[in-house]
């Protein structure tokens, strides 16, 4: 008698995870398929939290996921992965069972950066968002109706969350060390335009302004920060928008390049083990693996974006499906979307390495405008605001590799001028990971 | 001259001649064989599915009818009219949003979907079944119903004038502005200098009635888009200009005249040739938005629009040159084999449907819920109350235009009312 076969498992039930489960059945995988997911819920949907769950327009548990394909999974959830025995082909769960697998799909995702607790982030008061839960608790906390609200990061989640906060009429005071909001992810140039929407929206932006620690009450509450220049700010309710850890502690001693910066992965989004070679039978998907990116010279990254967990989560499944001779390279053209302040905001393309950016259509003073980053005089990045329909164009013209700025004699162009994109030059360090480990807990 | 020794650059020329319209899907398909084919004056047709929805996103497609700058613009307003006094004052004058590009065409149009809602049109769906239901009442004691005059023209003409706020007593007056301003809409139109004098005249008139109601509407504003149009003040924008608001009420006026009439004939038409179509529908009302929707695909009511490159294009192989006439032939792309299985098949069930029936991109039709809900409610009542409905003349003569292209009449022999 024959064993029965341990099957695929794929750790992550959110949407990396679903669709790449979803993907193996459309590709005619008919074995055993296991989903272990460490949140209680079914696969669910992030980009609502910080937008119409924080708004009170939508409830967190409205955001499930469809279920495109009729997955006939063994579900996993409540219970995250804490080891992964590579010889064995086993995966250990939190409740102490253990999963066997032929293949296996990693798709752990990432988790908010948590405030250091000895500096203030044990305190009641201080929030993230990332998950359900912390958008539940927060709306909750919200509609408690704080009387200084505090956002600590003005990268997407941070400004997206002003915006909201702003709607609801709430005091929003956003720190950030950068000179400008959103200046990692678009740099000072376009961030500009931001921080006068938080303006115009009655938000306090303080540029330039790092936060050392959380000072509390009697009760543990927290009542203001404290600053890297020794004043404070007053604050009952936090939230540390700091970026995203990705989930690999449960990755720590299977022997793979893993740590909180990602997963590396071949080009084939097979996991990489330490001495380099990829595994056969490991393939990670979504915000948790990092991979070489043809478009930009093989450079590895980890995608954070909705697009890419589906799109890699589908690639990575017909892979597992495919021999050993079939194993496609991933080629993805990022994007994301961001909605604030009344302004749809898409991307397509990596700004970073950007030297150079110019206005191609619309102007930032009328925040609608197509904005194109350049580096070495090609076109590698194309943002949005509010002028989303021409971005297929764009977007075929970096793919095409186009010269920089790529297309000209447009309808509403401007004087095309090259500006210098604002990026701070210690970027590169900055969004090194580091050393604050989380794990798939 | 029969079709197949026609040149390639003469397609087009063919299309354009009324012995054409009955039938011209033959020569969209030879068209399609070159997806953007140049044709002997220097304009460029795109015709398949992939190609339009490749120019209709680029932002180098202009909907400017402006005569090019004589000396290169300055970005200095003033400046610029003393070296382009004519461009300048043509640009200026009423011209309706079609023939804007952006910016100024995003402010027209977020306006009018300002005062084009769902709700209002929606709201409609009572008004339009009674006069559907009048108008058929109107027919009863004939043995034939000529669906133009009797029902396609005169519902989509009365929605269109309660929608605005136009005195539907007044009807008559610029019915013929309505035909005169469609037929300018054909490329052949610039090039006949009575056509041309006509349309100015047609323009001027109805500007002026226009001018006449706006400034009504202003005094005493009403519920209706007319009001809500001339007293509208956008956040932080300035109002719209007199000159924008007359060429945007024309255009409304001339959109609502001109195009949903196509619509419902030429489902009409489909019906009738395809009588087992015609049966389940009237069994099963419920069917009438799939129907509206492959008709939509199968025979639109606009078979074309013009644009300009503002710079050289490259598509499927040729280059566009900077300035060039682009014609966008959506009728033949909604036959394109690459994208719809068996296309010249009439298939209501066809699960794949995304047509250009409305245009697309940025021009794509304001109006187009309510063409769906005039037809849709149109063509449930004919199905019904038509009594053992036949084609009476097959094809049926057909309107000049060959963009916005349509039977003149169809005359359906009927024993009843029901």
């Amino acid at each position: 008698m024959t064993p029965e076969p341990a099957g695929i498992v794929v750790v992550g039930a959110s949407l990396a995870g679903l669709r790449g489960a979803e993907a193996l059945r459309r590709g005619g995988y008919d074995g055993p398929l296991t989903l272990v997911g460490a949140e209680p819920h079914r696969p669910y949907d992030r980009p609502p939290l910080s937008k119409h769950v924080l708004a009170g327009a939508l409830e967190a548990d409205a955001t499930r996921l469809p279920e495109l394909t009729s997955l006939r999974a063994r579900w996993r959830l409540g219970s995250a992965a804490v080891a992964l025995d590579r010889a064995a082909r086993t995966v250990r769960l939190a409740d102490g069972s253990v999963l066997a697998y032929d293949k296996l799909l990693v798709a752990t995702g990432a988790q908010a950066r948590p405030w250091p607790a000895e500096t203030g982030g044990d305190l009641a008061g201080i929030h993230t968002l990332r998950g359900r839960d912390d958008a539940r608790t927060l709306r909750t906390a919200l509609v408690a109706g704080p009387r200084h609200v505090l956002i600590v990061g003005a990268g997407l989640i941070g400004c997206e969350a002003a915006s909201c906060l702003r709607d609801l009429g709430l005091p929003v005071t956003l720190a950030d060390p950068h000179p400008a909001p959103l200046a990692n992810s678009f740099g000072t140039f376009v961030g500009g335009v931001i921080a006068g929407c938080l303006r115009d929206a009655g938000a306090v932006f303080r540029p330039g302004t790092q936060v050392k620690a959380f000072e509390g009450d009697a009760a543990g509450r927290v009542v203001r920060a404290r600053l890297a220049d020794g004043s404070a700010l007053e604050a009952d309710l936090v939230i540390a928008a700091l970026g995203a850890v990705r989930a690999t502690g449960w990755l720590r001693r299977a022997d793979l390049m893993a740590d909180p910066g990602g997963l590396t992965c071949d080009a084939a989004c097979r996991a990489r083990a330490a001495d380099g070679t990829a595994c056969p039978d490991i393939y990670a998907a979504g915000d948790v693996a990092r991979w070489p990116i043809p478009l930009y010279e093989g450079r590895l990254v980890c995608v954070e974006h909705w697009g890419n967990a589906v799109e890699q989560a589908s690639h990575a499944a017909r892979n597992m499906l495919a021999g050993p001779g079939d194993q496609r390279p991933y080629t993805h053209l990022p994007a994301f979307w961001s909605s604030q302040f009344g302004i749809n905001i898409k991307l397509v393309g990596l700004t970073a390495g950007a030297d150079s950016v110019a206005v191609v259509q619309g102007s930032r003073a009328s925040r609608r405008f197509l904005a194109v980053y350049g580096q070495a005089g090609r076109s590698i990045a194309a943002l949005s605001f509010d002028q989303a329909r021409w971005l297929p164009a764009y977007a075929g013209a970096i793919l095409a590799g186009a010269a920089f700025p790529p297309i000209l004699d447009a309808t509403d162009q401007p004087r095309i001028e090259r500006a210098d994109p604002g990026f701070s030059p210690s970027r590169a360090s900055a969004s090194a990971p580091r050393p604050v480990e989380v794990f798939h807990a | 001259m029969p079709d197949e020794v026609l040149p390639d650059e003469a397609l087009f020329t063919a299309v354009m001649n009324p012995a054409s319209r009955a039938d011209p899907y033959p020569l969209y398909a030879r068209l399609r064989e070159r997806p953007v084919a140049r044709q002997h004056d220097g304009s460029y047709v795109v015709s398949t599915h992939a190609a339009i929805r490749a120019l209709l996103f680029d932002p180098r497609l202009s909907s400017e009818d402006l005569p090019p700058f004589k000396r290169p613009p300055t970005g200095n307003p003033i400046r610029d009219w003393i070296l382009n006094p004519i461009r300048s004052r043509i640009a200026t004058a009423h011209r309706p949003l079609i023939f804007r590009d952006p910016p100024d065409h995003d402010s027209l149009r977020a306006a009018v979907m300002r005062e084009f809602t769902i709700p209002r049109v929606q709201g409609l769906r009572p008004r339009i079944a009674r006069e559907v239901d009048a108008l058929l009442d109107a027919c009863r004691g004939r043995g034939r119903v000529c669906l133009v005059e009797d029902l396609s023209y005169p519902l989509p003409v009365s929605v269109i004038c309660e929608l605005l706020g136009v005195p539907e007593s007044d009807e008559p007056r610029f019915q013929s502005w309505a035909t005169q301003l469609a037929t300018a809409l054909e490329p052949d139109a610039r090039h006949d200098v009575e056509t041309r004098r006509r349309t100015v005249a047609a323009f001027d008139a109805i500007s002026d009635y226009m001018r006449g109601l706006i400034r009504e509407k202003r005094r005493r504003p009403v519920g209706d888009m007319l009001s809500g149009l001339a007293t509208l003040r956008p956040n932080g924008l300035k109002p719209m200009s007199d000159f924008d608001l007359i060429a945007t009420a024309i255009l409304l006026l001339v959109a609502g005249h001109e195009t949903t009439v196509n619509l419902i004939t030429n489902a009409m038409l489909a019906l009738l040739r395809h009588p087992k179509e015609l049966e389940r529908l009237r069994a099963d009302p419920e069917r009438a938005p799939r129907l509206i929707e492959e008709v939509l695909r199968y025979e639109p009511p606009v078979h074309f629009r013009t644009r300009k490159a503002l710079g050289a294009i490259t598509l499927a192989g040729e280059t566009i040159p900077k300035g060039a006439p682009i014609i966008l032939l959506f009728a033949a792309a909604n036959r394109d084999p690459a994208r719809f299985d068996d296309p010249d098949r009439f298939d209501p069930d066809r699960p794949d449907i995304e047509h250009f029936g409305f245009g697309g991109g940025l021009h794509y039709c304001v109006g187009a819920p309510l063409a769906r809900i005039e037809a849709e409610i149109a063509l449930v009542a004919l199905s019904r109350r038509l009594v053992a409905p036949r084609l009476m003349q097959d094809p049926p003569p057909y309107r000049p235009g060959a963009s916005l292209r349509g039977p003149e009449q169809l005359a359906i022999g009927i024993d009843g009312i029901a």
